[in-house]
């Protein structure tokens, strides 16, 4: 049967992409940013996810303004990533894992998540960077990956009571495929951060770290917070986080922390890492 | 017709792109999508002014993208990660831009990100439990 085996946040700023292109790790500004992802690859190689769903949100790649699906799933054999406007080198694309998506498509939609399904999509940074932070030490990708994109661009957005609720029925619909098959959720993006307006460059360590908290130990705190809420003090960009909520659904009610990290600022953001998985004991 | 009212209308120094920012600025937007090609790039900075109109841009979001004019690109109703490949034309980041919608250096803004983040760590510390690094 299939199973989920945990689940992690992280960062998907392009930002990040390029330090690790330009192998800045080391740099004083980027260390203890990357320290902070050890034990999340460490833990991926000893844990080894046959896939992993990235909970992403698609910035201008995939999908135009013209059609913006609220979530999306890619149900295709592989992803590529492409040009996004500045025509900097594209990774090696993506093993997709088809009949898988299209069970997650089926079971979600009985339970009331209408996802929009997509036989091809390109995968943008928010993919891209999470995947490279993970794995970019290996010859190549060592799983499949399931791209699941949230609208997080152009309100109105789902809330992170929607997405968390979505995360749950990930849950059940993975645990329904009926191949053993080990599945990991990385959700993406955020903390803290506004791109744009004179309110821009706003981070808010404090906001964070009580959504990390509740996140791992509280997440009804989190699905209480309306849209607006999180705007507010988490800056409009800062909204990504509600894609967190999908991971943390999909990780039974009590967790196993196994890591927690922040770091900021990182380019215009606040940066966390968690790693949890379902409660032993 | 109206657009209706939002709670977070009133949020300072902030554009909340809905329904009626996209609405006003799809061309605009449209036409910042399309540099996702190469070929489109190099027609575009072959006459940035002829693509424009091609694009049929209002003669406000024309000069706005001539100039290089984040604040005003904003205001008429670019989305910013839209915003963002047309800056590149511009020789700009996110952090220009940040800083130009606020009229301040992108030394000062960077400072301003520095400072809002400063004693991180004493906040990690107050919140006690496990931290790695």
């Amino acid at each position: 049967m299939g199973k989920v085996i945990g689940g992690l946040t992280t960062s998907h700023i392009p930002a990040v992409g390029n330090a690790m292109a330009n192998k800045l790790e080391q740099d004083p500004y980027w260390k203890r940013f990357f320290d902070g992802y050890k034990p999340v690859i460490s833990w991926l190689e000893k844990e080894k996810p046959d896939v992993v769903i990235v909970v992403y949100n698609d910035h201008g790649l995939n999908f135009f303004l013209d059609t913006v699906p609220t979530f999306a799933i890619g149900c295709a054999d592989s992803y590529a990533n492409d040009d996004e406007g500045w025509g900097i080198p594209t990774p090696a694309s993506f093993k997709g894992d088809a009949q898988l998506s299209w069970h997650l498509s089926e079971s979600l939609i009985e339970q009331g998540f209408d996802m929009t399904m997509c036989q091809e999509m390109k995968v943008d940074h928010g993919c891209v960077v999470p995947m490279n932070l993970m794995f970019r030490h290996l010859p190549e990708w060592p799983c499949k990956i399931i791209p699941l994109a949230v609208n997080t661009v152009q309100h109105p957005m789902p809330s992170a009571k929607r997405c968390y609720d979505l995360g749950k029925a990930l849950r059940v619909a993975i645990e329904s495929y009926p191949e053993d098959t080990k599945v990991a959720i990385f959700g993406t993006g955020g903390m803290s951060h506004q791109l744009q307006g004179e309110r821009a460059g706003i981070i808010d360590v404090e906001f964070d770290l009580e959504c990390m908290h509740n996140i791992v130990n509280d997440p009804d705190k989190m699905t209480a917070l309306t849209n607006t809420n999180i705007m507010e003090r988490g800056g409009t960009e800062g909204i990504e986080v509600i894609m967190w909520m999908v991971m943390r659904g999909a990780i039974a009610p009590n967790v196993n922390l196994l890591h927690k990290h922040y770091h900021a600022p990182i380019s215009n953001t606040g940066a966390g890492v968690l790693l949890m998985t379902d409660a032993t004991d | 017709m109206v657009w209706k009212k939002h709670d977070y209308d009133n949020l300072p120094g902030t554009v909340v792109f809905d329904g009626e920012c996209t609405h006003t600025s799809y061309n605009l937007n449209k036409m910042a999508f399309s540099f996702n090609s190469p070929e489109n790039r190099a027609e575009f900075a072959d006459d940035m002014d002829a693509y424009c109109r091609k694009f049929e841009l209002t003669d406000d979001q024309r000069v706005a993208v001539l100039d290089g004019d984040f604040p005003a690109l904003l205001r008429l109703g670019g989305n910013i990660y839209y915003l963002a490949k047309i800056a590149v034309f511009h020789g700009m980041t996110m952090q220009d831009a940040g800083a130009a919608f606020q009229n301040i250096t992108t030394e000062q803004f960077k400072q301003k990100l520095a400072d809002n983040a400063a004693g991180f760590q004493q906040h990690l510390e107050k919140r006690g439990g496990y931290w790695n690094g």
